[in-house]
C-alpha cells in the first residue's frame, strides 16, 4: 500500500512537471503564432485608410499611384501632375473639408446627402483634380476614376524609410530606420557594456578579496533590479544634457544616449553570469597554471576565460537580448526620430520604443496595428537569430574541448 | 444568518449601483478621474472605474462593449466609426472640455513669437534654423509627441494645414519629457497642452493671420477663442447605455464639473 502511494504521487509529481512544460510552450508557441498571424496581415492592406478612396477626373491618363506619391502630393511636394508621370499641369488637392469652398451648404445638404452628388460634379469638372474621401460619398455612376493602390509591398516595407503610419491619405510605413536604431544602440550598448563587465567579472572573480567581493556582488545585482523607466528618467535629466554639452550637439536625446543606459542596464547580468562562469574554473587547473610558472594574467587569459567561455558568451547573449528589448529607457532617452541614422550621435527610433508608443491608440485590427505586429515578428526574428548563434558557438566551443 | 443578510445587502448594492466604466485618452484620464472622484461623493451609490490606454483603446473597447465611455483628445476616425456601425452600434459623442495647446521655446531663445505658417515651415522641416524666424544662428530642434497621440494629430491637422511632419522630428512618450527636454535644450522648440506649463519653459504668442496679432496662450485667451490652439477632448458612448451614463455626462457638462476642469487645467465649454 505504502508502495502503491509512493509509487502515486511520484506519478502524479511527474505528470505536474510535464504538464507545466507543455503548458510553457504551448503558451509560446501560441504567442508567436498570433504575433505572425497578426504581423503579416500588414501585407494584406492598402496603405490609405479603409473606407476611403482616392480619385482623379477621368481625363486623367494616371492610373497607378504609389503611397509615397500620394504623400508627397497631399504634402505639396509634388505639384504637377507630369512629376507621376501625367500631364504638365498643377495638382489641386481636394479634400472632404473643402467642398464648402465650392458648393454652398443648400447644396450639400443638412445631413449631407447632396454630397456624393457634389463630390461627383467637382471631380467631373476639375481635370487636374485628386480627391480623397469616405467611401460611403462615392454615387454608383461616379463621373472620375478611382486610382489604383497595390497593398503594402514587402520591398517597400522593409526598404522604406519613412516612417509615418497615420499619415493621411496614406500611410507610409518604411521600417528600415526602425531597425536600423534598433540595431545602432543595441551594438553601441554592447561595445561599451561587454569590456567592462567582463573586466568587472575578472576582477570580481580572480583578483578582488572576499570582503570586497561580498559588497561588490550584491550592489551590482542590485542594479538589475532598478525599473527601467528609472534608468530612462536617469538617462534624460543627466546623460543627455551631459552629452549634448560634451559633444556639443544642437541636442542630446541621441543613439549614444539609448546605449549608456542599456549598457548599464546589461551589466549585470554579464557581470553576474560570467563570473559565475569563472569561480567554476577547478582549483586545480588554475593551480596547476600557477604552478607551471604563468603569472596571474597569465592564468586569468589562458586558462580561466577559455574554460569559462560558454558561460561567458551565454551572458553577454542575455545582455544582448535585454538590450535589444528594452522599452521605456530607450523611448525616453533616444529621441524617436525615424531617420536613417548616420552616426550614433544622431537621434534613432528603436523597434519596441516605436511598439510601445504607438499601439495603445492604434485602432484595434487596422493597418498601423498590424504593421506594429510585423515590428514585433521582426524583433523576434532579430532575437531569435541572436539566440540560434549562442546556441552555435557555445556548442562548437564544447565539441572543441573534448 | 449573518453571512445571508451580507449576502442580500451585497446583492442590494450592487443590482442599484451602475458601474460604470470610462476608458481611453491619456490627456482625457486625469480629469475624468477628478470627476468621477467627486461626483461619486455626491452620488453615493454610483461607482465609475477610470482607466486609460489611449483614444484608439478607448474607442476599440466601445466596439468590443468593454467600456460604457470612450474618453478621446481627437475625433473618432473612420474606420472606427465604419466598425461601431458594422456592429450595428449607434453612438453619440460630447465635448466635455478642451485643451489649448501652448507652443515652448528654452528660455534661453530670444524668439519670443511665430506665425502658423512658420510653425507649419518649423514641424514640416522646410525652415531648420532659428535666424530664418528671428532668432540666433541655431539649429532648430523640432520636439513633438508619439504619433499615437490625439494632440499630434491635433497640432498637424491644425497648425500643419494637414501636412506631414519631418521625419527628423523628435518624438516623445510623454508631454512631460517634452518640457523637460525643451528646458535642457537651446535650440528647442514643441507643444504641450497648457496645463503642463512651467516656469523652465516659455511659451510663444501665435498668429493666425499672417503676423497682424499674436495671442499668447492662457486660461483667458483660451476662453475667449482668441487664442486659435484649442481643441476638444470628447467622450463617446453608445446610444444602449445612455441612461446610465447620462447623470455623469451632465454633471461633468453643469458648473460644479466645469470647475473641476478649469482645476486640472483643461478651458471649460464656454455657453
Amino acid at each position: 500500500m505504502k508502495t502503491f502511494y509512493k509509487k502515486f504521487s511520484e506519478k502524479f509529481i511527474e505528470g505536474l512537471l510535464m504538464l507545466s512544460g507543455t503548458v510553457t510552450s504551448l503558451t509560446v508557441i501560441l504567442i508567436v503564432i498570433f504575433l505572425f498571424k497578426e504581423g503579416l496581415g500588414v501585407f494584406d492592406k492598402k496603405p490609405v485608410e479603409e473606407g476611403y478612396v482616392i480619385a482623379i477626373n477621368k481625363n486623367n491618363a494616371i492610373r497607378k499611384i504609389t503611397s509615397a506619391e500620394i504623400k508627397n502630393i497631399y504634402d505639396q511636394k509634388i505639384t504637377h501632375w507630369n512629376e507621376v508621370g501625367g500631364k504638365p499641369d498643377s495638382i489641386v488637392l481636394f479634400r472632404l473639408e473643402d467642398i464648402s469652398n465650392f458648393y454652398s451648404d443648400d447644396e450639400i445638404g443638412e445631413n449631407f446627402e447632396g454630397l456624393p452628388n457634389c463630390i461627383n460634379r467637382l471631380v467631373d469638372s476639375l481635370p487636374n483634380i485628386i480627391a480623397f474621401f469616405p467611401e460611403k460619398y462615392l454615387i454608383k455612376d461616379f463621373k472620375g476614376k478611382q486610382l489604383e493602390i497595390d497593398k503594402i509591398k514587402l520591398a517597400e516595407f522593409f526598404g522604406g524609410k519613412e516612417w509615418l503610419p497615420t499619415a493621411q491619405p496614406s500611410a507610409q510605413l518604411g521600417v528600415l530606420p526602425l531597425i536600423m536604431g534598433t540595431l545602432w544602440v543595441s551594438l553601441g550598448a554592447i561595445l561599451l557594456a561587454l569590456p567592462l563587465g567582463l573586466a568587472a567579472a575578472v576582477y570580481m572573480s580572480e583578483i578582488a578579496k572576499d570582503n570586497v567581493r561580498r559588497i561588490m556582488k550584491p550592489l551590482i545585482e542590485l542594479l538589475a533590479g532598478i525599473p527601467s523607466v528609472v534608468y530612462g528618467f536617469f538617462g534624460l535629466v543627466i546623460i543627455v544634457p551631459l552629452i549634448q554639452k560634451t559633444f556639443n550637439l544642437p541636442v542630446g536625446e541621441t543613439g549614444l544616449a539609448g546605449s549608456i543606459i542599456l549598457g548599464i542596464m546589461a551589466l549585470p547580468t554579464i557581470i553576474t553570469i560570467s563570473e559565475d562562469a569563472m569561480r567554476n574554473t577547478p582549483r586545480a587547473m588554475k593551480e596547476a597554471s600557477l604552478a607551471l610558472g604563468a603569472s596571474k594574467w597569465q592564468t586569468i587569459y589562458k586558462v580561466v576565460v577559455p574554460y569559462s567561455i560558454s558561460g561567458i558568451t551565454a551572458g553577454a547573449i542575455l545582455g544582448i537580448g535585454r538590450a535589444i528589448g528594452e522599452t521605456m529607457a530607450v523611448l525616453m532617452v533616444t529621441g524617436n526620430a525615424a531617420v536613417m541614422p548616420h552616426s550614433i550621435l544622431e537621434p534613432v527610433r528603436t523597434i519596441p520604443a516605436t511598439i510601445a508608443a504607438e499601439l495603445g491608440e492604434a485602432s484595434n485590427g487596422g493597418l498601423h496595428y498590424k504593421a506594429l505586429f510585423a515590428l514585433g515578428c521582426i524583433l523576434f526574428l532579430i532575437t531569435l537569430f541572436i539566440n540560434l548563434t549562442v546556441e552555435f558557438v557555445t556548442s562548437r566551443n564544447k565539441h572543441n574541448k573534448h | 444568518m449573518k453571512s445571508k443578510t451580507i449576502l442580500l445587502a451585497l446583492a442590494l448594492y450592487t443590482s442599484t449601483s451602475f458601474a460604470q466604466k470610462l476608458k481611453g485618452s491619456d490627456t482625457v484620464l486625469p480629469l475624468a478621474q477628478k470627476e468621477a472622484e467627486s461626483f461619486m461623493k455626491t452620488n453615493k451609490m454610483s461607482k465609475i472605474a477610470v482607466t486609460g490606454g489611449g483614444s484608439g483603446v478607448g474607442l476599440a473597447a466601445l466596439v468590443d462593449n468593454t467600456s460604457d465611455i470612450a474618453m478621446s483628445s481627437r475625433k473618432i476616425k473612420m474606420d472606427e466609426k465604419m466598425k461601431l456601425q458594422d456592429a450595428g452600434r449607434a453612438y453619440k459623442e460630447t465635448i466635455i472640455a478642451y485643451d489649448a495647446l501652448s507652443v515652448i521655446v528654452n528660455p534661453g531663445n530670444k524668439v519670443s513669437q511665430l506665425t502658423r505658417e512658420q510653425l507649419e515651415g518649423i514641424y514640416t522641416g522646410k525652415i531648420n534654423n532659428w535666424k530664418d524666424v528671428g532668432g540666433d544662428d541655431l539649429k532648430i530642434v523640432v520636439y513633438s509627441r508619439e504619433s499615437s497621440s490625439g494632440t499630434f494629430e491635433f497640432f498637424k491637422d491644425h497648425v500643419m494645414n494637414k501636412k506631414n511632419y519631418a521625419s527628423s522630428v523628435l518624438s516623445m512618450p510623454a508631454t512631460g519629457a517634452i518640457v523637460q527636454s525643451v528646458s535642457q535644450t537651446k535650440g528647442a522648440i514643441g507643444y504641450v497642452g497648457l496645463a503642463y506649463m512651467d516656469k523652465e519653459v516659455k511659451a510663444l504668442k501665435v498668429s493666425y493671420d499672417k503676423g497682424k496679432t499674436y495671442i499668447a496662450p492662457s486660461l483667458a485667451t483660451a476662453k475667449d477663442k482668441t487664442y486659435p490652439v484649442v481643441r476638444p477632448l470628447y467622450f463617446y458612448y453608445l446610444t444602449t447605455v445612455e441612461k446610465s451614463v447620462k447623470p455623469f455626462i451632465d454633471y461633468i457638462l453643469a458648473a460644479e464639473g466645469q470647475k473641476i476642469v478649469e482645476q486640472v487645467g483643461y478651458v471649460p465649454l464656454t455657453k
